[in-house]
């Protein structure tokens, strides 16, 4: 079981109370698939995701992303129990969805940046400690029934 | 990976930005990867790691001019940091995988106090440059 200070789960806590869950999931995945263009394999149903612009204003793409990050607040309210939060998430994206455990931790480096970009100074590097501790919990989590 | 004349142009586009600042950038670079990444700091057990050190000041000062060095000779990174790689090479075989740390401490620094300029386009072409500069600096590690 992960182990988070005190201080640790109050940096988590008090960056996630000011996320707008929907424009920053929807930033956070669009970022993915731009920077890291590959990504884009697991989309294909997604429709235009031709270029930066279509990708930041296709709508698929918007709702996704804040799918994943009202997920990932799950996590942030059991700090805990990540493990049995994810119970499902696991086989899921292993057997349905066939997604590489690396877009997890792709995914969670872009979190940061697009973080870091919305609160700036306030995102200290204490905070950027607690924050990329937790999205490698959850990349962890999401990947550890891989089979 | 190849940096297209769109990456070219958007890394000196940010780097025009930032190079005003790139000592306080470099030193804030580093210690954001001290803290987040505190194996980094096996690399440095010589040094006073403490906020606002002066040694970690003077090293982010060299970083970020590498950085700069490596933006203004864009379309040969590997002769501009030749010298760079082969001490990399030779003497501080740094793993590999740390310069991604730093590369992902870097881009929080830039996001961090240029927000509206680092677009998901810059984003990605400052990330295919810092893969690239990591690329140049372990390529002759064996």
């Amino acid at each position: 079981m992960v182990h988070w200070s005190a201080e640790e789960k109050q940096l988590i806590a008090s960056v996630w109370s000011k996320v707008n869950v929907a424009e920053c999931g929807a930033e956070a995945l669009a970022r993915l698939l731009i920077v890291y263009p590959w990504t884009q394999r697991v989309f294909a149903s997604f429709g235009n995701l031709s270029s930066p612009t279509a990708i930041i204003g296709n709508p698929k793409v918007r709702a996704h992303g804040k799918k994943v990050l009202t997920s990932f607040g799950e996590a942030v309210k059991n700090l805990d129990n990540i493990k049995v939060t994810y119970a499902k998430l696991p086989e899921l994206h292993c057997e349905k969805l066939h997604v590489d455990p690396e877009n997890f931790r792709l995914l969670g480096d872009i979190l940061i940046i697009v973080l870091a970009s919305h609160f700036a100074r306030d995102f200290t590097p204490a905070c950027q400690f607690a924050w990329q501790k937790l999205v490698g919990v959850v990349a962890h989590a999401l990947a550890r029934k891989y089979h | 990976m190849v940096l297209s004349a769109n990456d070219k142009s958007n890394v000196k586009s940010i780097f025009s930005k930032i190079s005003s600042h790139a000592e306080e950038y470099g030193a804030e670079t580093l210690e954001r990867m001290f803290t987040t990444y505190p194996q980094t700091k096996t690399y440095f057990p010589h040094f006073d790691l403490h906020h606002g050190s002066a040694q970690v000041k003077a090293h982010g000062k060299k970083v970020a001019a590498a950085l700069i060095e490596a933006a203004n000779h864009i379309d040969d990174i590997a002769g501009a940091l030749s010298k760079l790689s082969d001490l990399h090479a030779q003497k501080l075989r740094v793993d590999p995988v740390n310069f991604k740390l730093l590369g992902q401490c870097f881009m929080v620094v830039v996001a961090i106090h240029h927000p509206s300029a680092l677009t998901p386009e810059i984003h990605a072409s400052l990330d295919k440059f810092l893969c690239a500069v990591g690329n140049v600096l372990t390529s002759k590690y064996r």
